[in-house]
């Protein structure tokens, strides 16, 4: 365990009943690594994701963030610690505003204070404002910014994989978590969120941990992959290796058979 | 001219009543079914006062006094009904609040001391117009400024997506309790303008069917919006007995005309007459 990493799993399990999601797992994701997490459907990497988020408490082992253990920290507490992430299935504010789901991500970096809002004092109007220009240039990023007053779940699916992770980056990450963007997106659209990525890397100078099943993008794109297969930690290298490890291709591919006779 | 200043109590009364149960439904999502529980409780905790422990002070600070009192035992009924029940969702919820509602209504039916099953009668009249309306405003502009600030988004965005709400950083026990604890404190308010302007109370003023009728003037307004809440709640108040004046068969069967409006009203417009929206005009107004 290297005290520089951005993020530390040591010996991470999680169990729900008798089922072992995650066994065992340990790694490290240093600052500004862009990384990807990969393995078969039901190999555990997104109760992973939710188990570094706080969404589930590991049941032994420990998470740690920055040097801060994360088993007392509130899921709603992650944020503010700098963790952000998107969702496997977009989970939008679909009712809202393309620009106020942005301004929800500025949630835990608010300063004024509840009577401050109530009465609209000028704290409270410079603050806002401030928070609306920030916004507006995360929103122009991902090129969504004639589009701010639509409401959320109005987007095109691509714009909306896009909304969700500018919202990530709105709570001002260190540590960004991307659960499948590139799932029913085309070729072109995966070309797209390739450059994407890598802007957001060199934009905001954040961790990247990627779930994906598109190997293009993976291969393209990752500095190191992980590979988890029924919650065990199999292999972990450059994306060279990776392709070539033996425990890698038996997890996708499976083993031939030998007793043929 | 006693008959139109009624209805325009009832309506000022209504547009609170309205507004603190969007607060809790319509902003933060929770289907509450007990708010004329809280209603309740704020009326019959003001009169107690009033009838009973009222300071020799002259009416109006008594007044303020009494809606203090309604605030503050409505909102208690909040944090006590809310910090076991908020952990339920949906239906769960509604179920669990609309049993609330009724543990408050058979409380005060079972005691003495109110009145119980009498009514409570001989409770001053300390409240008029100005008071309905003018705690009417300061909610319509409380909800007004919360909805456009962080914390009243950050209560939103429980209602859209709980999940990805707490993953931005909100904490949705808190917001839950919050809106939970004001919604109540505010319908408590409503109760005691309730109390002191009508100068009696009854246990059934507060049962079920009066949750049910406050939420539908929020639905009908359309959840999350101010303005709709203060429409829904002027319209649902005023047509039915608008109808009542129309004459003839109308006006005998003005109790079935009206749901049937209801009826085409959630067909033609799903999301309430409102939707999530406000009225433009009125941000201007509520600032002046």
């Amino acid at each position: 365990m290297s005290a520089s990493a951005l993020l530390n799993l040591n010996q991470v399990t999680m169990k729900f009943g008798g089922l072992t999601a995650v066994n065992n797992v340990s790694l490290a994701v240093n600052p500004k690594d862009l990384v990807a997490l990969i393995g078969p459907n039901g190999a555990g990497k997104t109760t992973l994701f939710n188990t570094i988020t706080g969404i589930y408490k590991p049941t032994t082992g420990r998470v740690v963030f920055n040097n801060i253990d994360l088993k007392k920290t509130k899921s709603s507490d992650i944020a503010e610690l700098g963790i952000a992430r998107t969702f496997q299935n977009i989970r939008l504010f679909k009712n809202l505003t393309v620009i106020d789901n942005i301004k929800l991500a500025k949630h835990t970096r608010i300063h004024y204070g509840f009577w401050s809002g109530i009465f609209r004092t000028k704290k409270f109007l410079l603050e806002e404002k401030k928070i609306e220009t920030e916004c507006l240039k995360l929103l122009a990023l991902f090129g969504l910014e004639h589009k701010k007053n639509l409401l959320a779940k109005n987007l095109s699916y691509g714009e909306q994989r896009k909304l969700e992770m500018a919202r990530a980056l709105g709570s001002e990450p260190k540590l960004l978590l991307l659960d499948e963007p590139a799932a029913g997106m085309n070729p072109t659209e995966t070309k797209d969120l390739t450059d994407l990525i890598h802007l957001i890397r060199d934009q905001f100078n954040i961790a990247i941990i990627l779930i994906e099943h598109d190997m293009k993008l993976v291969m393209e794109i990752a500095e190191k992959i992980f590979v988890l297969d029924y919650g065990n930690l199999i292999a972990e290298g450059a994306p060279k290796e990776i392709q070539n490890n033996p425990r890698v291709i038996e997890a996708y591919l499976g083993v031939e058979s030998e007793d043929k006779s | 001219m006693d008959y139109y200043l009624q209805i325009l109590l009832i309506v000022g009364i209504f547009i609170t009543l309205t507004l603190s149960l969007n607060l809790i439904n319509g902003f933060c999502g929770q289907f509450s079914l007990g708010h004329a529980g809280f209603w309740g409780a704020g009326a019959y905790a003001s009169a107690l006062y009033s009838v009973y422990y009222a300071l020799p002070m002259t009416n109006s600070l008594n007044m303020l006094l009494a809606l203090i009192v309604g605030f503050i035992a409505a909102a208690l009924c909040g944090l006590l009904i809310g910090v076991p029940c908020l952990r339920l969702k949906g239906d769960y919820l509604a179920i669990a609040t609309l049993g609330f509602g009724e543990i408050v209504r058979i409380t005060i039916t079972m005691t003495e001391k109110v009145g119980g099953p009498r009514g409570f009668i001989n409770i001053p009249h300390w409240a008029n117009i100005y008071w309905v309306y003018t705690i009417a405003l300061i909610t319509i502009f409380f909800m007004f400024n919360l909805k456009r600030s962080a914390f009243g988004r950050a209560i939103i965005s429980i209602r859209e997506d709980e999940i990805a709400a707490e993953n931005m950083g909100v904490n949705l026990f808190k917001s839950k309790l919050f809106s939970f604890i004001i919604g109540a404190g505010i319908a408590g308010m409503a109760g005691a303008l309730f109390a002191h302007t009508q100068q009696f109370l009854h246990p059934s003023n507060f049962n079920f069917m009066w949750s049910v009728i406050i939420l539908v003037m929020v639905i009908l307004g359309g959840q999350g919006s101010v303005t709709g809440s203060v429409i829904g709640a002027i319209v649902l108040t005023i047509l039915p007995e608008f109808l009542r004046f129309v004459g003839g068969t109308i006006s005998e069967w003005r109790m079935t005309i009206f749901p049937i409006l209801l009826i085409v009203l959630m067909m033609s417009r799903p999301e309430g007459l409102f939707g999530a929206q406000e009225l433009r005009w009125r941000f201007k107004k509520e600032k002046a």
